[in-house]
C-alpha cells in the first residue's frame, strides 16, 4: 500500500542484433527493486515513445552499439517532445567515442553511461533524479 | 529531457484524469493506472469517480504456465481482433521479486508488431506481492482500460494452477494454455484450474504429443460435463502461436471465435450479470479487507499493541484468530 515504484523502460534501438548488455542493466535494475519494461531489440523511436505513455515510466534507458546513437537519439527526443514527455528521464548507455556524450547531451538526453561504466553509477543517477 | 518543476505524478487531480481517460487519452489513462497501482488516497478517490463510467467491453483471461505461449497468443489475437475493427487493452502481470521488490516485465516485447498501432493499449504491471496470479490492482487496472473505450481487455496472469484462479473474477471469458507433454493436463486438472476455463488451449501444438494432450483433455472436458450440467460447453483447441515460419502459425482466428461464442453465450442469456455481480463482490470483499486493515492499524499505531499481541501469539497464550476478534471489537465496536 502507497507504494511509489520507478519505472523504467529498457531497449535496444537500431539494427544490431546485441542486447545482453541492455538485458544486464534490466535484471540490475530489477535487483534495485525497480519495475523495469523491457523491450528487446529492432525497436524504432515511435516504438519505445509509445510504450513509455502507455507505461506512464518514469526513465527511458536506450543501449546503443553499432554507430547509430547520433542517428536515433534526435528522432527518440523529437517524439518525447511531440508527447509531451519532458519529464521523463532519457539515459543512453552503450558504446560510442566519447566526444559524442556533449553531442548527445545538446540533444536532450538527460546522462550518458559508456560501456565500461558501473551500472551502480547508472542506479544512483536513476533514484536520485526521478520525480 | 529538462525537468520541469512540479512533480508530474501528483500533477493532475482524479476529476481530471478520469475525464480525460473517458475520452479516449491514453496518457491520461496511463498516469490513472500508476495512482491506482500506488494503493494512497488520490487512487481511491479516481476510483470512485471511474466507477460510474462502468465500462462495457468484453474481458478475457489469458492464463497458464510460464512460457506456455501466453504472449505470443496475444499478440495474433490482438491482430485478428483489430482486424475486426476493434479496440484493444492489454494488461500483462509478471511476479515482483519477493526479494528485491523489483520486476523485469518481460511481456510487452512480445507485442512489438502492435507497438505504432494507437488503437491498442498495453499495461505492463508487476504483482506487488499480491497472490493469485493477479496483482492488487488489476481490477481496478482493467476497469480503467474498459472505460478508455476498449471494446476489447485482455489479461495475462501466470498460473501455474493450484490457487491461483483469482483471474476468473475479473475475466469474463477465461482461456487457459497448456502446453503438450509436460503433464500440464494432470496438473490443471488436480488443481481445478479446469473448472474455470472456459475455453481450453494446447498451444505449441507443432510439437511431440499434442494428439493425445488434446483427446485427453477433451476426454475430461466431457467427464466432467456429465456431473456439471453446464450451459457452456469448455472449447478444447490447438494452436501455434511462434513459429520460425509465421505461416506455421495457426488456430489463433478459431481461438477468437470462440471467445466471441462465448461472450455470445453471456451476452444472449442472464450469464453475464452472474459474471458481473461476481467481479463486484470480489472487488467490495478486497475494498472491505484493505480499509478495515487500514483503520485498526492506523489505530493501533504508536500504542505498542502490536508490538505485545505479536509477542503474547509467540508465547502461546493467545493466537492471531483471538487477537483479531479483540481488536475488531474495540476498533469497530462490532
Ligand atoms: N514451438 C513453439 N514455441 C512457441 C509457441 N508459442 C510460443 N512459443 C515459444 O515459447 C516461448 C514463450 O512464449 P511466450 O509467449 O513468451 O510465453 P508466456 O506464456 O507469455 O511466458 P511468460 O509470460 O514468461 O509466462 C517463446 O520462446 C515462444 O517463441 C508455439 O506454438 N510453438
Ligand atoms: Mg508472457
Amino acid at each position: 500500500m502507497g507504494t511509489d515504484k520507478i519505472k523504467v523502460i529498457v531497449s535496444k534501438v537500431g539494427l544490431d542484433g546485441h542486447d545482453r548488455g541492455a538485458k544486464v542493466v534490466a535484471s540490475l535494475l530489477k535487483e534495485r527493486g525497480m519495475e523495469v519494461v523491457y523491450l528487446g531489440m529492432y525497436q524504432t523511436p515511435e516504438g519505445i515513445i509509445k510504450a513509455a505513455v502507455d507505461e506512464d515510466a518514469d526513465v527511458i534507458g536506450l543501449s546503443y552499439l553499432s554507430g547509430e546513437h547520433l542517428v536515433y537519439t534526435p528522432k527518440i527526443v523529437d517524439e518525447m517532445k511531440r508527447y509531451g514527455l519532458d519529464d521523463v528521464l532519457l539515459i543512453v548507455g552503450g558504446s560510442f567515442p566519447p566526444e559524442d556524450i556533449e553531442v548527445m547531451k545538446r540533444m536532450g538526453v538527460d546522462e550518458v553511461f559508456r560501456g565500461g561504466s558501473l551500472t551502480s553509477s547508472i542506479i544512483t543517477y536513476i533514484t536520485e533524479n526521478v520525480r | 529531457m529538462k525537468r520541469t518543476a512540479i512533480p508530474r505524478k501528483h500533477a493532475d487531480s482524479p476529476q481530471e484524469l478520469v475525464e480525460r481517460l473517458i475520452s479516449g487519452d491514453r496518457r491520461a489513462a496511463a498516469r490513472a493506472i500508476t495512482l491506482v497501482e500506488k494503493g494512497a488516497a488520490p487512487g481511491t478517490e479516481l476510483m470512485k469517480r471511474l466507477y460510474r463510467h462502468m465500462g462495457r467491453s468484453m474481458v478475457v483471461g489469458i492464463t497458464g504456465a510460464g512460457g506456455s505461449g501466453k504472449s505470443s497468443l496475444i499478440n495474433h489475437m490482438i491482430h485478428v481482433l483489430r482486424s475486426q475493427g476493434r479496440r484493444v487493452g492489454v494488461v500483462a502481470v509478471d511476479p515482483t521479486s519477493p526479494f528485491s521488490g523489483g520486476a523485469l516485465l518481460g511481456d510487452r516485447l512480445r507485442f512489438q508488431a502492435h507497438s505504432m498501432d494507437e488503437g491498442v493499449y498495453i499495461r505492463s504491471m508487476a504483482s506487488r506481492g499480491y497472490l493469485g496470479g493477479l496483482a492488487r490492482a488489476t481490477t481496478d487496472v482493467v476497469r480503467i482500460i474498459e472505460a478508455m473505450g476498449n471494446d476489447v481487455v485482455i489479461v495475462e496472469t501466470l498460473g501455474a494452477g493450484q490457487d491461483e484462479v483469482d483471474i476468473i473474477h475479473v475475466a469474463q471469458t477465461c482461456v487457459l494454455v497448456l502446453t503438450p507433454g509436460m503433464g500440464d493436463d494432470i496438473q490443471a486438472m488436480k488443481a481445478g484450474i479446469m473448472e474455470i476455463a472456459d475455453i481450453i488451449v494446447v498451444n505449441k501444438a507443432d510439437l511431440d504429443g499434442a494428439e493425445t494432450c488434446l483427446r485427453s483433455l477433451e476426454a475430461t472436458v466431457h467427464y466432467g460435463l456429465a456431473e456439471k450440467d453446464a450451459d457452456w460447453i469448455p472449447r478444447v483447441m490447438p494452436t501455434v502461436a511462434a513459429s520460425a515460419r509465421s505461416e506455421d502459425v495457426r488456430g489463433i482466428e478459431d481461438l477468437v471465435d470462440a471467445i466471441l461464442a462465448h461472450q455470445s453465450y453471456l451476452r444472449n442469456g442472464t450469464a453475464i450479470h452472474e459474471v458481473q455481480a461476481k467481479r463486484v463482490e470480489q472487488e467490495l470483499g478486497l475494498v472491505f479487507r484493505d480499509e478495515i486493515q487500514k483503520v485498526v492499524f492506523k489505530g493501533l499505531k504508536g500504542t505498542g499493541k502490536k508490538r505485545r499481541y505479536i509477542r503474547a501469539i509467540l508465547e502461546g497464550r493467545t493466537d492471531p484468530y483471538s487477537v483479531v476478534e479483540e481488536v475488531l471489537k474495540t476498533f469497530l465496536k462490532v
